[in-house]
Order: C-alpha cells, then sequence, then structure tokens
C-alpha cells in the first residue's frame, strides 16, 4: 500500500511540474509577455519598461525565470491582483468558498439522482424506465450550461417567480433559508450534467456486478433480493464510481463558472470572468494554475481511496 | 460467379456495421438531422429576404411569427432566422474544423506516443495527462483572453483543447495493434516506421477514430457556445449560435424568443452529434465483429 501512494504521489508531482511548465508558457504567450499591462499604459517610456523589466527579472533566461516562477508558487507567493494589489491567494481564497459550496450541493444532487437512475436502469435494463433515462442523459450533456441556466431563470424567476434571478443572497439578509433559497437554481443546472455523467456511469457498474458468480451464489443461497442488491451488488457497484468523483471534478469545476456567469454566483468562476475583463493576468493565471491543482490532487484522492477501499488495485 | 460471391463477403463486415446502425433509430435520427442543419445554414440564408447584419430599426423585439419575421427580430431589429442560419454556419464550420485539427493533433501524437513507447510515449502521454488536468473552459478562456478573438483563433483554440482525448484513444489503439502479425509483417518487408504507422496502424484504428472525431464535433460546438456566451468568441456583427445568447440573458424578460431560437439549435445539433457517435460505436465497434 505505502509503495502504491509513494508511486501515485510521484507521478502527481511529476504532473504538477508538466502543469506549471504549461501555466508559465501561456503566461509567456501573451502579447508582450507578462508586461503587456505596463506596455499598454501611455506613461510608461521605453526606460521605465526597460527598468521594470529589470525588476521583475524578465531580463534572465527563460528556465531560471520558470524556476524562479516555480519556486514562488510553491512557498504561496502567486502575485499580486493587477486590479487592487491584493495578493492573488488571498483573492482566490475569498471567492473559494461559494464555489465549493454550489460545486458541493451540486454533486450531492448529482450522486444520489444519479446513483438511483443509473441502479433502475440497470436492474430494469432496456424498460422503457432505461430507455428514458439513456436518451435523457445523452440531451442532457448536450444542453449547453448556460443556456439551461437562462431557461431556469425565465421559467422560475421570470415566470412563476418562485426562486432569485441571481447571487448569493438578498442584501441585507443573510439568513440560511435566503442562502439555500438563492443556492437552488444554480446548484440543479450545475447537477443536470453530473447526474446525467454519474448516471451512465452507475449503470454500467452496477451492470457489470450483477452479472458476477457472487450475485448467483447469494441468490442460490436464498438469499432475499434486497439483501443482494444492497449489501453485495450495490456497495461493490459504487466502488469504481470513486474514480468516476475524480475524472468528473475538471468538468464540475468547469461547469461551475458557467453556472456562476449566469446566476452572478460570487465564486471562482465569476471572479475569473471579471479578471479576464481586466486583465488582471496575475489573478487569471492564479486561478487557472488553481483549478489545475485542485483537479490534480482529486485525482490523486480518488486513486488513494480506491486502493484503500479495493485491495485488487494496489497489487496491480 | 465467384467474383460476385467473393465481394459479397468482403463487403460483410460493413453490411454488418450497416445493419447495427441502423437498428439505432437515435443515431439515423441524428444523422439527418445533421444533414438538415448543413443544409439549412448552407443554402437558407439565400431563401430570405432578409440579411443577418440588416439593421431595421423600427422593427425592434419583433415577436416570432409576426409578420414576415418568422422568429422575430433581435435588439436591433435583425432578423432572428437569418442570424440563426448565418450562426448555424459558424458554429458547424468551427466544429467540424476544430474537429479536424483536433484529430490531426490527437492522431500524430497517440501514434508516436504508442508506436515508440518508451521515453517518447511516456514524455507524450504525460503532456496529455498534464494538459487534461486543466478545466477545459478555464484554459480556453485563459488562451482566448490573450489573443485576438475571431474565426480562426476561436477555431484553433477549441482544437488545442480538445486533441488530447484522441491522443489518448489513438496510442492505446497504436500501442495494442504495434504487436500484431500485420504490423510485424510490414516491418519485415523494411516498411519505414512512419509507414507502419499512418498505413498500417491507423487505418486499423479506424473505427474508434471515427467515433471519437464524431464526439468531437459536438465538443467543439458546445465550446464553441461556452466562448461567444461570454463574449470571447465570435465577434458581432458576424452570428454564431453562442454570441446570439450573448444578450439574451438582458433581455430574458421582454423577449425571450431571442434565448430559445439559438439554445434549441446548438442542443439539437450538439444532441445530434452526440446520438450518431453513440450509434456509430455500437455499430463499428471491433468487439462485436468477432464472431
Amino acid at each position: 500500500m505505502a509503495r502504491y501512494v509513494a508511486n501515485r504521489l510521484a507521478q502527481a508531482i511529476m504532473l504538477l511540474v508538466i502543469v506549471s511548465a504549461i501555466g508559465f508558457a501561456i503566461l509567456h504567450l501573451a502579447p508582450g509577455g507578462p508586461l503587456s499591462q505596463f506596455a499598454a499604459s501611455a506613461q510608461m517610456t521605453q526606460e521605465d519598461l526597460d527598468r521594470v523589466t529589470r525588476q521583475l527579472g524578465l531580463d534572465r533566461s527563460l528556465p531560471i525565470q520558470y524556476l524562479d516562477w516555480f519556486g514562488r508558487m510553491l512557498r504561496g507567493d502567486w502575485g499580486r491582483s493587477y486590479r487592487d494589489g491584493e495578493a492573488v491567494l488571498a483573492v482566490i481564497s475569498s471567492h473559494l468558498g461559494a464555489t465549493l459550496e454550489l460545486m458541493a450541493t451540486a454533486t450531492i444532487i448529482a450522486v444520489l439522482l444519479g446513483c438511483w437512475i443509473g441502479v433502475l436502469g440497470a436492474l430494469r435494463r432496456y424498460s422503457l424506465f432505461d430507455s428514458l433515462a439513456t436518451v435523457g442523459a445523452m440531451i442532457a450533456l448536450s444542453i449547453p450550461t448556460f443556456w439551461f441556466g437562462l431557461v431556469t431563470i425565465y421559467v422560475f424567476s421570470v415566470k412563476l417567480g418562485w426562486l432569485p434571478a441571481g447571487n448569493r443572497q438578498t442584501v441585507g439578509d443573510g439568513s440560511l433559508l435566503d442562502l439555500l433559497h438563492h443556492l437552488i437554481a444554480p446548484a440543479l443546472v450545475l447537477a443536470l450534467v453530473e447526474t446525467a455523467m454519474w448516471g451512465r456511469f452507475m449503470r454500467s457498474s452496477m451492470l457489470e456486478v450483477i452479472n458476477q458468480d457472487y450475485i448467483r451464489t447469494a441468490r442460490a443461497k436464498g438469499m432475499p433480493e434486497w439483501r443482494i442488491l444492497t449489501v453485495h451488488a450495490l456497495r461493490n457497484a459504487l466502488l469504481p464510481m470513486i474514480t468516476v468523483a475524480g475524472l468528473q471534478f475538471p468538468t464540475l469545476l468547469g461547469g461551475a463558472l458557467v453556472a456562476e456567469t449566469v446566476f452572478t454566483w460570487p465564486g471562482m468562476g465569476r471572479l475569473f470572468l471579471d479578471s479576464i475583463g481586466y486583465r488582471d493576468y496575475p489573478v487569471v493565471m492564479g486561478i487557472l494554475m488553481f483549478s489545475a491543482i485542485m483537479v490534480l490532487i482529486g485525482s490523486l484522492l480518488a486513486d488513494i481511496l480506491y486502493a484503500v477501499v479495493d485491495p485488487r488495485i494496489r497489487v496491480g | 460467379m465467384t467474383t460476385a460471391a467473393l465481394s459479397t463477403n468482403q463487403l460483410a463486415p460493413g453490411q454488418a456495421a450497416w445493419r447495427r446502425f441502423r437498428r439505432h433509430r437515435l443515431a439515423l435520427a441524428g444523422a439527418l438531422i445533421i444533414l438538415l442543419l448543413i443544409l439549412g445554414s448552407a443554402f437558407g440564408p439565400y431563401l430570405l429576404p432578409f440579411d443577418d447584419t440588416y439593421i431595421d430599426i423600427m422593427k425592434r423585439f419583433a415577436p416570432p411569427l409576426s409578420g414576415a419575421h418568422i422568429l422575430g427580430t433581435d435588439e436591433l431589429g435583425r432578423d432572428v432566422l437569418a442570424r440563426l442560419m448565418m450562426g448555424a454556419r459558424v458554429s458547424l464550420s468551427i466544429g467540424f474544423v476544430a474537429m479536424v485539427i483536433a484529430m490531426a493533433v490527437g492522431i500524430a501524437v497517440g501514434a508516436f506516443a504508442g508506436f515508440y513507447g518508451g521515453v517518447v510515449g511516456a514524455v507524450l502521454m504525460r503532456l496529455v495527462d498534464a494538459m487534461l488536468c486543466f478545466p477545459t473552459i478555464f484554459l480556453l478562456l485563459a488562451l482566448a483572453a490573450l489573443i485576438e478573438p475571431g474565426f480562426v483563433t476561436t477555431t484553433v483554440l477549441i482544437a488545442a483543447t480538445a486533441w488530447m482525448w484522441v491522443a489518448r484513444v489513438v496510442e492505446a489503439q497504436v500501442r495494442s495493434l504495434r504487436e500484431r502479425e500485420f504490423a510485424v509483417a510490414a516491418l519485415a518487408f523494411g516498411s519505414s516506421n512512419l509507414r507502419i504507422m499512418f498505413r498500417e496502424l491507423v487505418p486499423n484504428a479506424i473505427a474508434p477514430i471515427v467515433v471519437a472525431a464524431t464526439l468531437n464535433v459536438a465538443k467543439a460546438i458546445l465550446l464553441e457556445s461556452y466562448l461567444s456566451y461570454l463574449g470571447y468568441g465570435i465577434q458581432p456583427p458576424a452570428a454564431s449560435l453562442g454570441n446570439m445568447l450573448n444578450n439574451a440573458q438582458i433581455y430574458l424578460t421582454s423577449a425571450p424568443w431571442l434565448a430559445i431560437a439559438p439554445g434549441l439549435a446548438i442542443t439539437l445539433a450538439v444532441t445530434s452529434f452526440n446520438f450518431l457517435g453513440d450509434g456509430l460505436r455500437d455499430a463499428l465497434d471491433p468487439r462485436m465483429n468477432i464472431p
């Protein structure tokens, strides 16, 4: 087990280095590179630019710059926002809570609903329910999230007036009920794609399990059907879902960005778009790297957790 | 007689695949809708009396089915149907072109990584893994913010964030096909590595490649709509299915039809390609060809 974890950890660190190199390359792809913001202002003369270049250490060779940048990233110094001079990590962490709240709620909805749909679809394979679920999942995966958000706002906010059209809370009202009221629409919109994915994966995982020998054995022993399903089938069918959760993480994060835009949700995605609008590259790059690292850690945790619950993985 | 019998025998796998595909009614419907969308966006604009960028300030916000404007007009009095057709033309083109670029890059990277394996393969595939760590939309927006938006840049960016899955599929295929007799035979005949890769191995992996290509078009159309909706893709006055929704949120209360038509068009196009890809997977799955 220790060897597996160490192996997987080494892989993750190597990936982190490549990820950071890609991030660094993107930063330098910008027209004018990291200097573009200064170059755009009219008061800067060429001498000023040269001075800033030296101050920021941009006259050094690229590998040295990269090592310096990477070292500072590891120490938590991610630069400062062009907009208000705040540290990038502080700006990100102040918006992280709202995004995590949205993602967690959507995941809970998606896991419960998706697993239920998937299990039922597998048990009644090719039934009307199964066919409808399969077609429904395909359509859900094809609907642009932002458009589904717009339709939700139109139906439930504009026409019915049941839900607020955006934001995390009503100004001056910070009660839990108010927060939940604002959370419903964006969480459901974000959960749509996730539910479809979980349903599909759960269905195939369940189908694989219920055709195994030990299920037949349990049935032959005369075990009641509900017990076979819950104790033997469901427990084993849920195991691969840990991997699905890890794989789904980038999609979930991307979906959160889109949902936040439509519902003016004050999270990381919203911050990302605002920062792009302001050409606030340190924050843009910070969020890009931060989300990639979150994905990296997510898949690492999923792999380790899977190895903990399923001993077959450690050996292979 | 013998020749005829032989040729039917040779056609059999293709015929079997076609028969399986025909059974997949949703995939057939998807193919039909795609055909209609292509024809509609290619020839539709010539059948309408309105130009997609013609501004008629006197006829702003005309609701659908009012007078000559079948789908109504937008905030500048432009005909929504005309914009929808031109927008679909742009979005479908981006979908296809981005798919071709992503397939070319993905197949090349996957073939090299799968064929050579070792350090080359490991480096290339770790690059793929690292690229996949970035949530697609974040990567796409960050790159789009750095360069001038337009048709070419939007297409290239979408391809740049979509080739990794293709590379994974092709790498796995090539790695397993490399050991098969026909590949070893080609090597024994003195074929060059490049020739074995792209004339022997890749054509034998055509089934998953075709499926990946179809699903890639769906993904590219979806990504274009996200990018243009957020204002970093196709720029007005040119229409795309995504940027038509750009202002729709502001007018959601007064003119909901501005949001409904383009969104439905995107969903229809993406769903069709996804169903087509699903049907092709069932039809071409090599595992099902083994009797």
